[in-house]
This record gives structure tokens, C-alpha cells and sequence, in this order.
């Protein structure tokens, strides 16, 4: 094996050019597991950790944030949770404070597992992915096209991820998620949702119960057309009903070690009732986010 | 390969160091430093927690080659030179009986040494959520959750 350490972005899209079977490694949290588990022997590792842009984020000059993929779930929590609410939500429920402080959505999104946190609030923030390769140049990546299989993603050989953008909240974001218990969990499923009163749209991403991270179309339809984004209604009990129905749907759930399908499709509808009904209280009351 | 870091204030250069080597290999097996315990080597039970630049991480989640250039501090770096005086926490956790067979503590102690660093009088919850990725199997927690308690009031009297 060999140990990459390229010292900018532009040597380690060089490294990853010359040495496509390179795994990039930022906190660890999963690629350490896998090599300390004897499951995964890559033939060299790419150590992010001193590229110093990945861990940096700005706003860009359409308003979006971009956030680079090596800023820690706990940095994403105390700098950037007033703007993405889900996210930080999102961030609280992954592992431990140690883990916290290493893991990194740009970890998550190369893991690309079904279950990752991160994934479901991207979903519903409406996210773009920015991967780059040094002979192509830049490519941006809609979250929901960024997710191709169980742990695949729309990566090439040479790409690297480079930073996720997303709109601040301009309204109310949940996130929500069932587990053992509160630390340490993957998640059994989990779900998000963002209300976007400026274009009267709801979005959802929904976790860990199916082969990919996805968004629940039919329920953001549905939801987006009956909510009263001008009267600010409350939220009527069939409409919050009908919308955890349509999230459920919108799964393909398996039965494992965790739960089984049954048990994920009921918790996903349980997930979404819920979180809708508390975005759309806050936004009743006119807070914009908890 | 050769890592060069610091370890609780020593520079240190480590040779023949495995690419896919952790941290807390190098720490236990090539330096000599056993207080960082090696138990589940998946991030799950805290029980190798370090700082890395002043920061708490899983020792076993962190490849040796990270660490290149930058600063450890293990539970043996907590005392002070020689370990002649135990730090505050440590002392807390002999006295309110944090110990039982001995295996979760140095994690917790380190974990708990952050806690205080940044939150000098926590809550019950924010101990509660600050040690939630260090699992002890023998003491039930409530002996810990002393010991953090206590090792607050004694660094806040020493203030």
C-alpha cells in the first residue's frame, strides 16, 4: 500500500489522475474500518486532511454556500447551523462527538451508503455535488443524481469531491431518524424535509430505506400543492397523513440486521407525518427554522 | 514509512510504519504508550480517544500518516511530567469510584478532560452527550457521570 499526501487540491487531483485506485481518506470513520476489518486493501490511500481548501467554506456569488467536503460534522453544526438546519440536525445523530469531529460530508457522500445522515437533508436542500478531475475540469452533480447504487456513486476514477452546495434555509427543515438508541446508530431509516415557501415547493430525502438515498417525489407533489403557503393554515391531519403515505411509497426497503421492510415503510410514514408537521407549525408561527 | 509527529509534547519519529497502519497502533505498538485502549477498532467505544491538535478523535479511525506533522496528546500526556500530580480528572475519577475493571477509563477521562476544557460547570445532559461515544460495560455510567461532576467542582474551586 501507499500513503498520498498531496499538500493542495491541485496535487491531489494530480495523485488521483496518476493513481485512479487511490481511495481518498478525510476523518476515516469508514475507510479506517474497513482496513482495520481486513475488508478493503486499497493500493494506496489519499490523506485529504492537508488540503487545507476542503476544509473551508464560503458564500458563493449566487447566495449558495459552498462548503468543502472536508469541514467536520461538528464545524457543519456550530458554524453552519443557523443557515441548514436539517443538515446540523442531521450531523447531531451521527456516531459520537469523536466521530463527529473527523467525519466529513465529503466522506459520506464517497461512502455513498444508503444509511448516511448527511444524505437525506442534501435531498431536500435541493444540493449540487462539485466533483472535479484535473483533466476534466469541474462537474456539478445534483444530490439526487449523485447516488447511482448500494454504496455507488456518480464518481469517476479521477474525480474527487470537492465541496457540496446549497441554498441557505429560506424556510423550516427537519430531520428525523429511527434508531436503538440516540448514539452510534445507523440509522433503520431515516427522513428530511425543507420547505421552500419562496417557490411554494416542498423537499424530502429519505434514508436507509432503499438501495440509494432518495427523494419522495410524489409526496413533495402532493404536499406542495396542498399546503396554504399565503394563509399559513394549519396543517390539516389527512394532508400530514397522506404525505407520510406517499414518502413511504416513494421506499424499496429490505429486511436486514437492523429492521425489517414492513417495519421501515411504517417508521418512514410515522418520519414524514411528523417532520412535516413541525416545519409546517414553525412556519405557521413564522419561525423560520428550529 | 516514517511518521514524524508530536506525542504529548516529545517529537517523535516512528519507521517501518504500515500504510494502513492507525494511530493508536503506532501509540500502543511502536511507542510504547498503552493507555489508549484497543477494543473495537471501529470508532463504537471511545476507548482509544486522543486529542489530535487539541481536538478528541478515535486513535484507531485516524491513519498513521495523518498524523504527520501534527500534535497527539494521550491520557499518559493528561498528568503532569513524570505523573507525579494527576490531572484534576483523573484524580476525580479514583476518588468517586469511576473504575471498575478499568478498560473504558482512559477514554473517558480524556473525553471528559475536553468536556471541561470548553464547558467548565456542564449540565447532566451535556455530560450525558459528551461521553455518549464511550461505552464502559461494568460501572453503569452513574459512577462516571460523578466523577465529571466532581472534577467540575474542583476546577472551578481552584479558579
Amino acid at each position: 500500500m501507499e500513503f498520498l499526501r498531496p499538500a493542495s487540491w491541485a496535487d491531489a487531483l494530480a495523485a488521483k489522475a496518476e493513481r485512479p485506485g487511490a481511495v481518498p481518506i478525510q476523518g476515516g470513520t469508514d475507510v479506517m474500518v474497513e482496513i482495520n476489518f481486513d475488508v478493503r486493501r486499497p493500493e494506496a490511500l489519499l490523506d485529504l486532511n492537508p488540503v487545507k481548501e476542503l476544509a473551508e467554506w464560503d458564500v458563493a456569488d449566487d447566495g449558495r454556500l459552498r462548503v468543502g467536503a472536508g469541514v467536520p460534522y461538528a464545524r457543519l453544526i456550530a458554524e453552519l447551523g443557523d443557515r441548514l438546519p436539517g443538515l446540523a440536525q442531521a450531523s447531531r445523530t451521527v456516531g459520537s462527538p469523536q466521530i463527529r469531529n473527523r467525519g466529513t460530508i465529503g466522506g459520506n457522500l464517497g461512502a455513498a451508503s444508503p444509511a448516511g445522515d448527511g444524505h437525506p437533508p442534501l435531498l431536500a436542500g435541493g444540493a449540487e455535488i462539485e466533483v472535479e478531475s484535473a483533466r476534466r475540469g469541474v462537474r456539478m452533480i445534483p444530490a439526487a443524481e449523485f447516488f447511482t447504487g448500494v454504496k455507488a456513486n456518480a464518481l469517476r476514477d479521477d474525480e474527487l469531491i470537492r465541496a457540496f452546495w446549497i441554498a441557505p434555509a429560506s424556510g423550516p427543515q427537519y430531520f428525523a431518524k429511527v434508531g436503538t438508541r440516540n448514539a452510534m446508530v445507523i440509522a433503520v431509516c431515516s427522513f428530511a424535509v425543507a420547505l421552500h415557501p419562496e417557490r411554494r415547493r416542498v423537499g424530502t430525502g429519505l434514508g436507509s430505506a432503499a438501495p440509494t438515498p432518495r427523494r419522495a417525489t410524489a409526496a413533495e407533489e402532493f404536499a406542495s400543492a396542498e399546503l396554504d403557503w399565503t394563509g399559513r393554515r394549519p396543517l390539516d391531519p389527512a394532508v400530514a397523513r397522506r404525505f407520510g403515505e406517499l414518502a413511504a411509497a416513494a421506499a424499496s426497503p429490505i429486511d436486514d440486521v437492523r429492521g425489517t421492510a414492513r417495519y421501515r415503510r411504517h417508521a418512514l410514514a410515522v418520519l414524514a407525518r411528523r417532520t412535516l408537521s413541525w416545519a409546517w407549525n414553525d412556519y405557521v408561527a413564522g419561525r423560520r427554522a428550529s | 514509512m516514517r511518521v514524524n509527529f508530536t506525542v504529548n509534547g516529545c517529537a517523535q519519529t516512528v519507521d517501518d510504519v504500515w500504510e494502513g497502519e492507525s494511530l493508536l497502533y503506532v501509540l500502543r505498538e511502536r511507542l510504547g504508550l498503552p493507555g489508549s485502549k484497543n477494543a473495537c477498532e471501529q470508532g463504537e467505544c471511545g476507548s482509544c480517544t486522543v486529542h489530535l491538535d487539541d481536538v478528541p478523535v478515535c486513535a484507531c479511525l485516524v491513519a498513521a500518516g495523518q498524523v504527520e506533522g501534527r500534535r497527539v496528546r494521550t491520557v499518559e500526556g493528561l498528568a503532569d511530567r513524570g505523573g507525579e500530580r494527576l490531572d484534576p480528572v483523573q484524580e476525580a475519577f479514583v476518588e468517586a469510584g469511576a473504575v471498575q475493571c478499568g478498560f473504558c477509563t482512559p477514554g473517558l477521562v480524556v473525553q471528559a478532560h475536553d468536556l471541561l476544557s470548553r464547558v467548565p460547570d456542564p449540565q447532566d445532559a451535556q455530560i450525558r452527550e459528551a461521553l455518549a461515544g464511550n461505552l464502559c460495560r461494568c460501572t453503569g455510567y452513574e459512577k462516571i457521570l460523578d466523577a465529571v461532576r466532581l472534577a467540575a467542582r474542583r476546577k472551578a474551586a481552584a479558579r
